[in-house]
């Protein structure tokens, strides 16, 4: 049974489509990837998710299913709530998604705290759990300290410890190796997989890194301008990619095996012909 | 400890400062015509009256030598008598004092309500009508100076349809018990409501007129940073957690918001006393503007200099109180 399902998901700003008629699943303790290049709306769909869409973005069609539960057709309310409850985000930049005013733990336990009614003395004592659980030293100091008093590599641990606190079904990870160096990159990819693991959480992996896929992810979702090209699993898509499109993108990745040869772009006659088709998909699709 | 040594230094450079305010203060209106012995004398005084009277106020000295008398003066707190009432300047000035800081400090507490309410709520409804409509609130407020809203409350609320009092500070008829002059403090300390409503009663105009623009100003600039930091990642994450967006605004956005704010505020609050000058005149309060206008009038030397010298302690204090409720409120700065 798949816990998260987007089916013909569309939105736009103003005229312009910024999904076009994305369908996905990610069943229960999954991981997946959601791959593409810069603007290909992989960032928006786990927005359009979690209900973070900038305000100038409308959905036009379609549907998200949460738990079974169709988020799009609920009151405000109601699916922030259930958002809140079954769902969590792992960010893009640990440096800015911990509010500098406040200190970490209750950063951490507001959300069992507010939310979903535990006790603060329950919710301090599983932060200081789960912390250790992400090797952070001296858990209890940690939580009492400022954002700005912690290292990059830290506060993205705190932040996975937040996500995985509720104990969540889904968890969106938006690029969440993106801004830390690359030592620190492997520890934390690490760390989410054993973690993912342990707690059986699905997992949305956005990313545009290819290598980071075939080591952490199942399956994958291939977009390219707003729409799906391609919806596989990771061992086919490195075997053979359906789509000439994922094939280049392939083709792209630098390998470690090859630290000469020059870096590749996707060729410019691929993306032309692949945005024939979604044109000529739109025009087949009138509205 | 830090905060300590920042706050120490503060202190040298604020004195440093009111040295020169008494400096400036002395010299200017001594340089400036006009001549409070020439307003004293009677008419058909002879020159041996006018070398009496200068003896006596000691303007027979030479201006350095004055200036190092009011100095000794002012160092063992004597800060020398006013020439048109015969009473200590520090007596004086001390007991105008309250009047004003009630009035500038309702004007302040009334500003932030405003400009406050008027930033969260067009937050809270941005890219909407409600906050085109702050908007345009905004910019008309900003650009009618205090003094104007003065005279139109006064037309408004005091002539064509009296609800509130539009001169002095207290109605004469009333018997005041009061030992201090926080006339509004002491009548709630002592449960009197009765005259603590007539004291709102008289303030409330003048205070309005002088907070409007600040509420602007605040309204404006609390909007505008609120908005930016909505944006922020640590905005997003709590949305994602199940806050509303009420929540996410006062809780997350607002206390980092609230920090450029609150320096303009501090400043602008300066300028909310300077302005109690003009305000004090129009609706007859009396507080120490109006004196400073008498003063300046009777031209009571010894007075302007008390007056403005006091001035001068509350505008570096409130500066001072802002710098470090800004360290308080910023963790970044009160470790640094």
């Amino acid at each position: 049974m798949s816990f998260l399902k987007l089916e013909g998901l569309s939105a736009q700003v103003g005229a312009l489509p910024i999904l076009r008629d994305v369908s996905l699943q990610v069943e229960v303790g999954e991981v997946r990837a959601l791959v593409g290049e810069s603007g290909a709306g992989k960032s928006m769909i786990g927005k359009a998710i979690l209900g973070t869409l900038p305000e100038a973005i409308r959905i036009t069609g379609g549907s998200i299913h949460l738990d079974g539960e169709n988020l799009l057709a609920m009151a405000a309310r109601e699916r922030r709530h259930l958002i809140g409850a079954k769902a969590a985000l792992i960010p893009q930049d640990p440096l800015t998604a911990l509010n500098p005013a406040r200190r970490v733990g209750p950063q951490i336990t507001n959300r069992l705290v507010d939310i979903l009614g535990w006790r603060r003395k329950q919710a301090q004592a599983r932060v200081i759990e789960l912390l250790d659980e992400v090797h952070i030293p001296a858990p209890e100091r940690v939580m009492r300290a400022y954002p700005h008093e912690l290292s990059g590599g830290m506060r993205q641990r705190i932040l996975i410890a937040s996500a995985f606190a509720a104990q969540p079904r889904l968890i969106v990870a938006d690029e969440p190796t993106t801004a830390l160096d690359v030592t620190v990159q492997k520890q934390i990819l690490r760390l989410i997989r054993d973690m993912q693991q342990r707690h059986g959480t699905a997992l949305l992996f956005v990313t545009h890194d290819l290598g980071v896929v075939s080591k952490l992810c199942q399956s994958m979702t291939v977009l390219y301008g707003g729409k799906v090209l391609e919806d596989t699993t990771v061992d086919e898509f490195f075997q053979s990619p359906a789509h000439v499109y994922s094939a280049a993108l392939l083709a792209a990745t630098p390998k470690y095996t090859d630290p000469d040869g020059s870096l590749m772009s996707v060729p410019e006659a691929v993306t032309r012909s692949v945005e024939a088709e979604i044109a000529a998909h739109d025009h087949r699709r009138p509205g | 400890m830090t905060l300590i040594r920042t706050f120490l230094k503060r202190l040298v450079s604020m004195l440093i400062t009111l040295i020169g305010v008494a400096v400036i203060v002395f010299f200017v209106i001594r340089i400036v015509p006009g001549n409070p012995i020439a307003m004293m004398l009677p008419p058909g005084a002879g020159e041996e009256d006018i070398a009496r009277l200068k003896a006596l106020y000691g303007f027979d000295k030479t201006l350095p030598e004055q200036f190092l008398i009011w100095g000794k003066g002012i160092l063992a707190g004597d800060f020398g008598t006013s020439i048109t009432t015969r009473q200590p300047v520090m007596s004086l000035v001390l007991g105008r004092l309250p009047a004003t800081l009630e009035l500038s400090i309702m004007a302040l507490v009334m500003a932030v309500a405003l400009g406050g309410a008027l930033a969260l709520a067009g937050t809270r409804q941005r890219g909407g009508k409600t906050e085109a409509v702050i908007d345009v609130t905004n910019g008309i407020s900003l650009s009618v100076p205090d003094f104007l809203w003065g005279l139109l409350f006064i037309l408004l609320f005091g002539v064509l349809w009296p609800v509130f009092h539009i001169s002095g500070r207290v109605s004469p008829a009333l018997d005041l018990p009061f030992v201090t002059n926080f006339y509004l403090f002491e009548s709630l300390l002592r449960l009197r409501f009765d005259i603590w409503l007539d004291l709102v009663s008289h303030m409330f105009m003048p205070a309005l007129a002088l907070a409007i623009p600040l509420a602007a100003i605040i309204a404006q600039l609390l909007k505008q940073s609120l908005k930016e930091t909505m944006h922020l990642d640590y905005v997003t994450l709590a949305r994602t957690k199940g806050y509303s967006e009420t929540h996410v605004i006062l809780r997350e956005a607002l206390p980092n918001a609230i920090l450029p704010t609150l320096t303009l505020v501090g400043v602008q609050f300066t300028f909310l006393i300077g302005g109690t000058v003009i305000i004090e005149r129009l609706f007859s309060y009396e507080g120490l503007g109006n004196m400073a206008i008498d003063a300046v009038i009777n031209r009571d030397l010894p007075l302007i200099q008390g007056i403005v010298i006091l001035f001068a302690v509350i505008f570096t204090s409130v500066n001072l109180l802002v710098d470090l409720t800004y360290a308080l409120l910023n963790p970044r700065l009160r470790h640094g």
